[in-house]
Order: structure tokens, then C-alpha cells, then sequence
């Protein structure tokens, strides 16, 4: 039976825009509610009904995935994991010219540090019924509400915005654009607006960076070397050539498709387009009213967005992002909170949206709200976590009061320590009885300061340091 | 010749005998083979005849003219004429199986005889039949009426609930999800499907679908959608959906593909019909090709299997919607004349392409659309039709009878032809018909002979399709009047999409036979099932 589509994740990314996050961890692999990052797109394919994915990433994460215990993906779908280099520089694009002699029929992108419980035959239905050659899902974005450690006051959003044009049913993707794409204003050419005259212009949406793409599409990158990005490249490129003129006639797509007939013997005869002809004929729908023109005006390119009112749509790729995700990560799964091996004392008080993970070891009189508390985690008497992301392999001693923050994994939280919307490294120690890490202290000793001059942290130790300073 | 005839004869009689000693009536099949055997040996009687009539005759005169024997069944006139011949020819000493001269017939057996005059009364029964044809209808149905009794189909016992349960059951070993009815059914309308069209089938499959060919499921979605409209239109893409299947298939190991690929239709076929009911076109759409697979034979190899199929269906389709619209086309101009001005109603793909090739044909006329709510299809009709260049004026079902006195003939298309000459077709269809005889306009309706089905039907109560209630609610200056209408408990909507036209209101109907009155449809059919 022939495939209808194929998964393809991109795990290979680095995760530039969470620094302090990764730059020990790989992206894919952090911890979000105590599982690995990959894993909730991995699920997503899994519920969703594909049996095999093909995972692009890098040879560190592969090993990692393999040796690592911790790392338990959970997953019954067949794995075929592709490395790339690190320092390839390879973008999404890249990464898909780079498997196309695995890809045999149309694919589906999911990156990796995607969370949602959207319905993914939404998309895939736009894809199959209008026949088209791009569908993505977007989504409208939440405010994130959680302050972030290490940042003073709300970011500014305003630059970088994502211009997304869609016509009266929301499906038909007219337009899109980056801000930093656009020199003075946005411009729209005369042609798509005699085509479609209404067309609503959209600015708060987030890009879940899953595609649909028509196998024509694997094959115009591998004749097309200079698109190196899906989000950055391609997708622009295939909306805005959906109006160019040539489309309406045998065009690069259908060129390449023409010649991958000849090449591999598929049977596709002219007869197949001439019965589709026939049945648009035949067929009294249209897609738009007001014109003359045929449905779809006559356009073979055609790309369609769904855009989710509601549900959870995140993608982990800020501190923000990462943060908010933990708090929702429950919501996803059906797990117990509380992990059956951990070990919890009875006279501690854990909030209902806490998880605790696997081997912890959480002592008396200890109050857990609102927080995730990793993998072989250790928690001392008398210590309040609240709002804090714990990773794994983390001792915390007597006395800590930690609020808001960031513990990353195998750290150290010496007694008495409080901690205050900060961001604590990973394999690092923050000793000092009774210290307090106060905000906007500037750190001395410091490996890793030169990252966050641009930054006004409140506080981020690092590894290998010991001292902060009062 | 004799000897073979008395071969023969004893052979016949038994089978024959065999078969009524069975107790069995004889079946349609079994008397149509009976009969194609019995045609069968007097052809090979009157072969060997002139055969061995001209063999003889060759070294005696071969300038002398063969009788070449007229195919009669007859067996009289064939001693008679054979009589004088062997005469001469009796001293030929090659052959050894002399002639039935009738020097030897006093030489023949009593059996033989015997024998003989039963052929000659099969024979004679046999041209009987032949002549008085439609008497032979009459005979044939011998077995049919038994009572059969005809099971109504599952799609108009919805309130049933054995019969849910029993579809259910069908579904789940065809591993195929089921839909479920949604919202408030009119009481009347109870017995019928109703279908959300925002909860499509495909939430329930797994997204690569590996149950369902990918090509099926993208068609029933477009039927869901709305995309693909239209009787020939959904056989066309029902035909190029099957055609991608058969390029996919392999023959599994100890299987035969005429067996087993008809079994892989079936869930395609229930897949579809969740998605919407299947049109009569597209039913017999599928009763043709599943008798072409069932008749491949089994010495075909796979690949010349299926392209013969792929043929066969391309034939199907271009005999029967292209070439049919050309032939109906040019019946159709012989009927519209200059200063016409000629009413439609909604977007029929035939009655679309007989106006433009009428207008390409520089006949003058105009057109006034009828368009009704809730699918505004006149819209889509205007526009081609506009779009040619062809005037037009377009109006609402509600002035109907303002606009007819202006009208001088009614071209209507059709979903379906019913056995009793009912026109099945979208809903107010019935109404402009009804009203177009009021006024003495005539109706014409046009519809290619693949759409005539063997239902009978005189109300549109019995078997329609309900679409999805939402489409009636409107949302003018922002708001919706029926936003809340599931609260209301007493409230149904219903959005009827076909409906019966009596034959008494239509006046022609155009097909690509030529133009037949509606009564005529039952001979139509007849004479398809005897091609068939």
C-alpha cells in the first residue's frame, strides 16, 4: 500500500536563543515535566498514528539518546536517526536536501521543540483536500505569563514580527513576511490583491514549524542549493510563487516533478491530469466568489495555514518558552505527578501542580509548589521550592528557599541558600550559609560572563564558580 | 452428421433432465447458457453442413455456388435444402460421416429420430424466443419471482437500531470508522443520515492512513467538503481514485486478483459512503468495474491485469460523460432555437456545456438562472455561462413564478433517472418543473443513460440525503438569528438535497440514445441489462 506521508523531525538545532540552557544540554534533550524535549513531538507522531519518523540530529544527541539512562524516549515508533555535523551549519532546508534519497512520497517537518496538543488532521486535511503543496500550523500566541529568571521586566517584542496574510476563510495562505524582511512597509503585490481583494493581515501568531510538503517540493531543494531555512526560505519563496505569473503554466515545481516522472517510471500518465481536469470541470465549487476566474484562479501552487484558536502551542526555543512549557507539560500527559519511585516524606506539602520525578528523595518539612523537580533529585529538610524548574541529579540542602528560578542539572544548593529568580548552571555550587543571591549583582569570578553583557540578568552562576559576591 | 445429432441430442436431453429432476428452476444463467448452447450446435450442425456440402462439391463443381446456409434455425428447411445437394455427391466416397440425405434418413434409429425432432422443437422454441423479445423477459423473471425479498438498503433505517448495530459491525471488521448523526432530525426525516460537516471522518483514521488508499481519502474528503459536486463530477474523481488504486496493488501471494482486488474495493466503497451517501451514478460507476475485474481472466498476468482495467475505465468514462455530452449537446441544439429564452436551475455540468456549445453554434438565446438557498449553486452557473458570453439573468426560486411567463423552455439535469421515469435532482427541482407545466412551458430534462437507475420511487420522503443543518444559518450585519438553535428543543432544521419530479411534469428527456419520453426509461434499462 502506498505511504501517504512521512515524518521528519529536526532535532539538530542549538538552541541560540536559551544559551544557558544548552550549552551543556542538547535542545532536544532538556528536561520539559521531567521528559527529554524530544519527546513530546515524538508523542504527538505516535498518537497521531506514524509508525516510523526519521529523526535528523547530531551525533552528540544520538549518543546521548542510546547511552544515557535518564534520556528514556518512550517510544514504540521506529526510529531512523540521521546524524549531521555540528559545525555544518546546516539549516532546515539543508538538513532536508540532505535525506532526500529517503524521501519516497510527501513528508510531514515537525521540529523538535514543538509542544502542542493540536489536532493534527487539520492540517493534513487542508494538504489533502485542496491537493496543496504547503500546510503548516500556526498558532495565535499566548502571553507568557511567568517571569522569566535572569530578565528585567518584559522583553520588547516589537521587532522581528511575522506578517501573515490570509483571505476570508483563514485557510489560504496569501502572504508572508519577516519584519526584518521589510525595508519601510509591508508590500503587496497588485496581482494577489486583484485575486484576492479581502485578505486579513495577521501579526500575534506563533509558527509551530510543522509543514506539510509534496514531494515535489524534497526535489526543487535538491536542484535549489541556496534556500538553506524551511521557515526563512522555502515557505516565503513557495507563497509568494503561488502568484507569479509562470505558475499557471508548466513551472520549476511541476518542471522537476515532470522530470522525476521520466526518471523513476512512475506510471502517472497525462491521463490522471487530464481526469483531474475533467472533474474540476464537472465540479460546481469554486473557492472564492466575485470574479471570473476558475477555482484557485487557475493556480496549480497552492499553500493553506491552520491557525489554532485554542489549545497549547509552544515552542521551546526562549527561557520564556521553556519555563511556561514546564508549567503546561503536565496538562499533556496522564502521568501520576508524583513519580512511584520517588521518595517522599509525609510531612512535606506538595502543591498539586508540582511533578516529582523518578529516585527523588524529598525530606521533611519541605514545601514543593508549582514546580518540577527532576530525576534523582535530593531535597533537604526544611526547604521551600516555589515556581522553580529543578533538572536532575540536583541537591538542594537544609534551609534553601528557592522562588522562580532555574536549577539546572547535577547543581548544588548549599544550606541555607535562598534563591531568587536566578538561573543556577549546571554541575555548579551555591554555597554560602544564609547568602542571598541577590537581583542585578554582577558576577566576579565568572567563566561565561562575556554571553550576558548584553543581558541585564539579576544573577547566573556558572560552573565552577564558587563565590558570589554580596 | 446424424451420429453427432444423436451425440448430441442425448447429451442435451440430459442436461436438461438433469436440471429439472434437481427440482431447481431453472435460473436466468442457466437458461441463457442452455440457449447459447443450443444456438451453439445448430450453428455447428449448419456449419458441418455446408462444410462438408462444399467439401463434397469441390471435386465434383466447384463453380458451383455454395448454399452458404443462412443461419437459420430451422431445422426443416435445412433437410430440404440440403436434399437435393448430396445427390450427386452421394458417390463422393472421401468423406466418411455422409450427409443427412435423406436417402439415409429411413436408415436412422428411432432414437435418433427422436433426437432429432427434439432439436427441431429446441429449435423452434429457440427462434421464438429470439423474435418475440420482450416476451422472453417475461419468462426469464420466472425465478425472480420467488419471493425475493428485497432488503432495503442500510442508509434509510437509521432508526432502526438492529440495523445501526448491524452497520457498526461491518464498519469495525472493515476496520473503517463510523460517523455519527449530529444534531436534532426532523421526524419525518428521522430514518436518514445527518452528518456534521465540521466533524469529518478523517479525526478517526490515523493520519498516514495505511487502511485507506491516501488517493480515497483525499476523494471522500473532498465529497465531505463540498469540493468535488455533482453526479458526473463525483464519478469522474470516484473513477481516477480507483485508477490510482489498481496502479498500487499487488496481488498477495495465492491469491487471485480478480477475487481479491473487488474484496479491496468493498471498505473503499463504505469509506466513501460515510463520507457521503454514493450518488446512482457512482453506484453504477462501481457495478461496472467490479463485473470488469471480476472478469479478468486468470491467465492475465498482473501488469497486463491492470491496465487493462485502467483501460476499461478510461473507456467507461470517455463513452459515457464525454461522448455522451456531445451527443446529448447536439440533440439539445436541434431543440433551441433563436430568441430562446431558456430557464435552468442551479449548476448541472451538462446543462452548462449544452448552452455553450449552443452559443458556440451561434444560436441567439438567453438564459435566466434559478438559484435557491442554501447552496447557491446558480452562482457557479452564472459565472460560466457569463463567462462565454452567453446573457444572463439571475433570479431566487421565490420569483419563479414572476419570471416563467417570460421563459419558452425549461433545460433541467438530472441526479438520477428512476426505473418508474421519476427524475431524482436537486431539491426544487420538482418545483420549477410543477410550475413550468402550469404555465404550458416545456420541461426538458437531460441526462446521460449511466445515471438511469433501477430504484423506484414516487415521493421524496422514502430515500434522499440530509446535509449538514448548519448551512441554513445566515449571518447578516453580524448577527446569526438560528446561532443557538440546538437549545431550542423543539426546533429541527432540515436541508433537504434531492427531490422527485413526477413524469407527468417532463416533457423529454434528452440522453445520448436520443430523445425518449420519461416513461421510456424502464426499455433503457431493460436493454442495458441484456447488452450486459
Amino acid at each position: 500500500l502506498q505511504m501517504e506521508l512521512q515524518a521528519v523531525l529536526m532535532a539538530a538545532g542549538g538552541g541560540s536563543r536559551m544559551m544557558d540552557l544548552t550549552y551543556n544540554t542538547p535542545k532536544p534533550l532538556l528536561p520539559v515535566g521531567n521528559k527529554p524535549l524530544i519527546w513530546y513531538p515524538l508523542n504527538l507522531l505516535e498518537r497521531v498514528g506514524f509508525e516510523e519518523v526519521i529523526v535528523i540530529t547530531t551525533k552528540e544527541v544520538q549518543k546521548m539518546i542510546s547511552t544515557d539512562p535518564k534520556v528514556k524516549l518512550d517510544v514504540k515508533m521506529k526510529l531512523d536517526l540521521v546524524c549531521i555535523q555540528e559545525d555544518a551549519d546546516m539549516g532546515t532546508a539543508d538538513a532536508l536536501r540532505h535525506i532526500q534519497q529517503k524521501v519516497k512520497t510527501d513528508v510531514l517537518v515537525v521540529s523538535c521543540d514543538l509542544i502542542t496538543d493540536a489536532a493534527l488532521h487539520e492540517v493534513v486535511d487542508l494538504f489533502r483536500a485542496h491537493n496543496a503543496t504547503l500546510s503548516m500550523l500556526m498558532s495565535k500566541a499566548h502571553e507568557f505569563t511567568e517571569t522569566v529568571p535572569g530578565q528585567k521586566g518584559k522583553k520588547k517584542t516589537g521587532e522581528q514580527r511575522d506578517f501573515v496574510g490570509v483571505d476570508g476563510t483563514g485557510k489560504r495562505l496569501l502572504f508572508m513576511a519577516n519584519e526584518a524582511d521589510l525595508d519601510e512597509g509591508v508590500v503587496i503585490r497588485k496581482s494577489i490583491m486583484r485575486k484576492h481583494p479581502r485578505m486579513h493581515i495577521k501579526t500575534g501568531l506563533v509558527d509551530a514549524h510543522l509543514y506539510c510538503l509534496k514531494k515535489s517540493v524534497v526535489d526543487f531543494l535538491a536542484d535549489n542549493k541556496s534556500i538553506s531555512s524551511i521557515r526563512g526560505e522555502l515557505v516565503p519563496y513557495l507563497v509568494r510563487k503561488q502568484f507569479s505569473k509562470s505558475t499557471n503554466s508548466p513551472k520549476v515545481i511541476d518542471e522537476t516533478h515532470q522530470n522525476l516522472k521520466k526518471n523513476d517510471k512512475i506510471q502517472i500518465s497525462s491521463r490522471d491530469e487530464e481526469l483531474l481536469h475533467l472533474t474540476q470541470e464537472r465540479s460546481c465549487w469554486n473557492d472564492h466568489r466575485g470574479d471570473m476566474s476558475d477555482a484557485y484562479h487557475g493556480g496549480r501552487l497552492r499553500c493553506y495555514v491552520h491557525i489554532m484558536d485554542e489549545g497549547i502551542c509552544y515552542r521551546v526555543n526562549t527561557l520564556a518558552a521553556y519555563i511556561e512549557a514546564n508549567r503546561l507539560a503536565p496538562k499533556l500527559f496522564d502521568e501520576p505527578a508524583v513519580h512511584p519511585s520517588a521518595v517522599v516524606s509525609e510531612r512535606c506539602l506538595i502543591g498539586a501542580d508540582s511533578i516529582i520525578g523518578a529516585s527523588c528523595q524529598i525530606s521533611d518539612k519541605t514545601s514543593i509548589k508549582r514546580s518540577t523537580i527532576g530525576v534523582s533529585t535530593t531535597v533537604r529538610e526544611k526547604v521551600k521550592v516555589t515556581n522553580s524548574i529543578i533538572m536532575h541529579g540536583v541537591t538542594i540542602e537544609e534551609g534553601c528557599n528557592i522562588q522562580g528560578s532555574v536549577i539546572c542539572s547535577n547543581a548544588v544548593i548549599g544550606r541555607g541558600a535562598d534563591i531568587k529568580y536566578c538561573l543556577v548552571g549546571s554541575h555548579s555550587t551555591a554555597r554560602e550559609h544564609n547568602s542571598k543571591i541577590a537581583p542585578e549583582k554582577r558576577l566576579t569570578e565568572c567563566h561565561r560572563a562575556e554571553v550576558n553583557i548584553t543581558y541585564h540578568y539579576k544573577s547566573i552562576t556558572y560552573n565552577n564558580c564558587h563565590k558570589v559576591s554580596k | 452428421m446424424a451420429d453427432c445429432g444423436a451425440a448430441d441430442g442425448p447429451v442435451k436431453k440430459d442436461d436438461i433432465v438433469r436440471a429439472k429432476n434437481e427440482g431447481k428452476e431453472l435460473t436466468k444463467e442457466e437458461k441463457q447458457r442452455l440457449r447459447k448452447e443450443k444456438k451453439h450446435q445448430k450453428k455447428q450442425k449448419d456449419e458441418k453442413r455446408p462444410s462438408e456440402r462444399a467439401k463434397e462439391k469441390k471435386p465434383v463443381a466447384p463453380s458451383q455456388p455454395v448454399a452458404t446456409q443462412p443461419p437459420t434455425q430451422k431445422a426443416p428447411t435445412v433437410l430440404p435444402a440440403s436434399a437435393p445437394i448430396p445427390v450427386p455427391a452421394s458417390g463422393a466416397p472421401s468423406h466418411s460421416s455422409p450427409a443427412p440425405s435423406p436417402a439415409d434418413k429411413p436408415a436412422k434409429s428411432r432414437a435418433e429420430q427422436k433426437a432429432e425432432r427434439r432439436a427441431r422443437q429446441d429449435a423452434d422454441r429457440a427462434s421464438k424466443q429470439q423474435s418475440c423479445f420482450s416476451s422472453s423477459k417475461t419468462k426469464a423473471p420466472p425465478s425472480e419471482l420467488n419471493p425475493v425479498v428485497k432488503r432495503l438498503p442500510e442508509h434509510v433505517q437509521v432508526d432502526d437500531p438492529a440495523v445501526v448495530k448491524r452497520l457498526a459491525k461491518k464498519l469495525e471488521r472493515q476496520q473503517i470508522p463510523l460517523r455519527s448523526d449530529y444534531g436534532y432530525k426532523v421526524s419525518l426525516f428521522s430514518h436518514l443520515h445527518q452528518y456534521s460537516r465540521k466533524a469529518p471522518l478523517t479525526q478517526q483514521l490515523s493520519i498516514p492512513s495505511t487502511v485507506i488508499h491516501p488517493s480515497i481519502v483525499r476523494l471522500g474528503l473532498q465529497y465531505s467538503q463540498g469540493i468535488v459536486v455533482g453526479s458526473n463530477a463525483r464519478s469522474v474523481a470516484l473513477l481516477h481514485a480507483f485508477k490510482q488504486v489498481i496502479r498500487d496493488y499487488t496481488t498477495p501471494p495465492n491469491e487471485e486478483l480478480a477475487r481479491d482486488l473487488v474484496n479491496k474495493l468493498k471498505p473503499y466503497i463504505s469509506f466513501l459512503n460515510q463520507c457521503r451517501p454514493l450518488s446512482a451514478s457512482m453506484g453504477n460507476a462501481i457495478k461496472y468495474i467490479k463485473k470488469e475485474i471480476s472478469n479478468i481472466p486468470s491467465q492475465f498476468k498482473e501488469e497486463e491485469a491492470k491496465t487493462k482495467l485502467q483501460k476499461c475505465i478510461d473507456c467507461y468514462i470517455n463513452e459515457n460523460v464525454v461522448l455522451a455530452a456531445k451527443a446529448i449537446s447536439k440533440y439539445a441544439i436541434k431543440k433551441i432555437s433563436d430568441g430562446d429564452v431558456i430557464l435552468v436551475y442551479g449548476c448541472s455540468s451538462l446543462v452548462n456545456h449544452i448552452l455553450c456549445e449552443a452559443y458556440d453554434k451561434s444560436r441567439k438565446f438567453r438564459v435566466i438562472v434559478v438559484d435557491s438557498r442554501p447552496r447557491l449553486e446558480g452562482r457557479e452557473a452564472l459565472r460560466r455561462l457569463v463567462q462565454r458570453g452567453i446573457s444572463c439573468t439571475y433570479v431566487l426560486i421565490s420569483a419563479l413564478s414572476y419570471i416563467l411567463p417570460e421563459v419558452s423552455k425549461v433545460f433541467l439535469g438530472a441526479h438520477a433517472l428512476l426505473a418508474n421515469g421519476y427524475v431524482m435532482s436537486r431539491v426544487g427541482t420538482s418545483q420549477i418543473a410543477l410550475v413550468a407545466r402550469t404555465f404550458n412551458v416545456p420541461v426538458l430534462v437531460c441526462c446521460e443513460t449511466y445515471k438511469f437507475c433501477e430504484r423506484v420511487q414516487t415521493d421524496s420522503f422514502v430515500s434522499n440525503e440530509l446535509d449538514d443543518p448548519d448551512d441554513l444559518m445566515v449571518t447578516r450585519k453580524g448577527k446569526t438569528q438560528l446561532e443557538n438553535w440546538h437549545d431550542v428543543s423543539s426546533l429541527g432544521l432540515l436541508n433537504l438535497v434531492y427531490d422527485v419530479t413526477p413524469p407527468d411534469f417532463v416533457d423529454l428527456v434528452i440522453t445520448d440514445l436520443g430523445m425518449i419520453p420519461c416513461t421510456s426509461v424502464p426499455v433503457v434499462l431493460r436493454v442495458k441489462n441484456l447488452e450486459q
